[in-house]
């Protein structure tokens, strides 16, 4: 008879944080940032077509770090759990404190349930109306939440991001134009490379709209405005 | 409210009914007497709404009342409904459901915009809202008939397209124009007389209020413009700049031209 083995929980959950981790610094990392007219996304993603920033209702954007299969899964459930709450409620009854919330129970329950943890760090960003303050959560791979100011950072070098972009950034008023070149020049840092507009995804929660904020900046638009002077 | 993971579509609309929401009613039992009231629909219906080819696209337009057995139920009733950046749906048939199948539609195509992030083709479009007056179908028998009327931009072809349903969920292209609801038939017949190939926005503007008059004459269920309380047909333009609603001061200058003449020829 083979020997039942015991692994105390300490142990336990410490390798699966350990291993969830170990994902996540594999991928490339995202940076979220308040501005004069919204929230800007910037993330380091050469594809043009998987997306890792992704609009998710009318002032709410979603974006996901580590294994591309389990944050595209979260994306979508999360798109379905929006749409159908702003359809049997309000549109405006769709926050991203409640998605937020419900991400953060379904990774938790998979980190202590499950095997194997997810691998992803997720964002969950709204923009306020009428003059009420952003929110930016971040939902790390254990379900913990945290509800950022000014600046959230997520993937392989958030650590090194954050400590860049908080000596940095100063204040929610800055513009587009200065916030964009700001999240660059700090992706470029900790990469250790020249990141084009190519090499980048990037959009923006747009306050000055109506309806639907989110919007892509594409690759002709930031060139643009990373030139002018 | 839970995040869900066991559905793997990209259509709401498919989602929400495995979900059993808006399960349709039970059909009458054959033993039970059809109430006396029922040739007198207590419900909202009674509508002309009416889709326009011209150069740059597709032109949409709707009276404004809602009609309840003999009473008028509400004037400023939205019949065009917005349903993306280029398409929009007109309704007649029983304003509840009616209403409830244009906001489930424009909500099917968002849904499938976020999730694959690519917006539907045209057709796509028009055949997925077959599905859903199919899925209708049940109601229908009840009496609660919804028939829309789908206008759209072909960003491919690069012009606008028309559809038209049945109670089944058959759905057909239109070439020209074609006009939906109690006052369809005397919408048509006006746009049949005016229609020509090649209709700039403006004629096509002229043409379509002309055939809602004439309806709104024709028709019981019908409202024409009210001048009193200044309310006017609704109308959107579907181009490749996208859809937008005709300004209301636009559209009212344009009736009261159109009565004036109509007034000169009597």
């Amino acid at each position: 008879m083979a020997l039942p083995y015991y692994v105390s929980p300490e142990q336990m959950m410490a390798d699966k944080a350990e291993y969830a981790k170990k994902g996540i610094a594999k991928g490339r990392s995202i940076v979220a940032m308040e501005f004069a007219e919204g929230v800007l996304l910037v993330a380091d993603n050469p594809s043009a077509s998987l997306h890792k920033i992704s609009e998710m209702y009318d002032r709410i954007a979603f974006s996901g770090a580590g294994k591309y299969n389990e944050f595209e899964m979260l994306r979508k459930a999360g798109i379905r759990h929006a749409d159908l709450k702003g359809y049997t409620y309000s549109r405006e009854d769709v926050t991203a404190k409640s998605l937020a919330n419900a991400y953060s129970q379904t990774i938790g329950s998979v980190f202590s349930v499950e095997p194997k943890p997810l691998e992803v760090e997720l964002l969950v960003v709204e923009v306020g109306q009428d003059e009420k303050p952003n929110e930016l959560y971040r939902i790390s791979f254990d379900g913990s939440i945290i509800d950022e100011r000014g600046v959230a950072v997520i993937g392989g070098k958030s650590e090194a991001l954050m400590t860049f972009l908080k000596s940095r950034w100063t204040a929610p008023t800055i513009s587009l134009r200065e916030a964009l070149k700001l999240s660059v020049e700090a992706l470029e840092t900790v990469t250790n490379q020249k990141l084009g507009p190519e090499a980048l995804e990037v959009a923006v929660l747009d306050r000055t709209r109506a309806g639907r904020i989110f919007r892509r900046i594409t690759s002709g638009e930031m060139r643009a405005l990373l030139n002018s002077p | 409210m839970p995040l869900f993971f066991d559905e793997n579509g990209s259509s709401f609309y498919d989602f929400l009914m495995s979900r059993g929401a808006a399960a349709p009613p039970p059909p009458p039992r054959a033993d039970v007497p059809v109430p006396a009231h029922a040739g007198v629909p207590l419900f909202s219906h009674g509508t002309t709404v009416l889709a326009i080819r011209f150069q740059g696209g597709v032109l949409m337009a709707g009276d404004r009342q809602a009609t309840e057995g003999f009473q008028v139920s509400g004037r400023r009733l939205e019949k065009v409904f917005k349903t993306d950046s280029y398409s929009a749906v007109a309704i007649a048939g029983a304003a509840g459901p009616a209403i409830e199948l244009a906001r489930l539609f424009q909500i099917e195509l968002e849904h499938y915009e976020k999730l694959e992030g690519d917006v539907l083709s045209c057709e796509g479009k028009a055949n997925k809202l077959a599905q859903m007056v199919r899925g209708n179908l049940p109601m229908a028998f009840q009496g609660l008939v919804v028939i829309p009327l789908f206008g759209g931009y072909d960003l491919k072809r690069r012009e606008g397209r028309i559809f038209k349903y049945d109670v089944t969920g058959g759905r057909y292209e239109e070439t020209e124009y074609h006009a939906t609801g109690s006052g369809g038939k005397d919408a048509r017949d006006t746009m049949k007389q005016l229609y020509r190939r090649g209709l700039t926005e403006a004629q096509a503007l002229r043409i379509a209020l002309e055939a809602l008059y004439d309806a709104s004459e024709e028709d019981v269920g019908t409202g024409g413009p009210d001048l009193v309380r200044g309310i006017y047909p609704t109308v959107k333009v579907i181009t490749d700049a996208g859809i937008r609603d005709l300004d209301e001061r636009q559209i009212g200058d344009s009736c009261r031209a159109l009565i004036d003449d109509r007034r000169e020829r009597t």
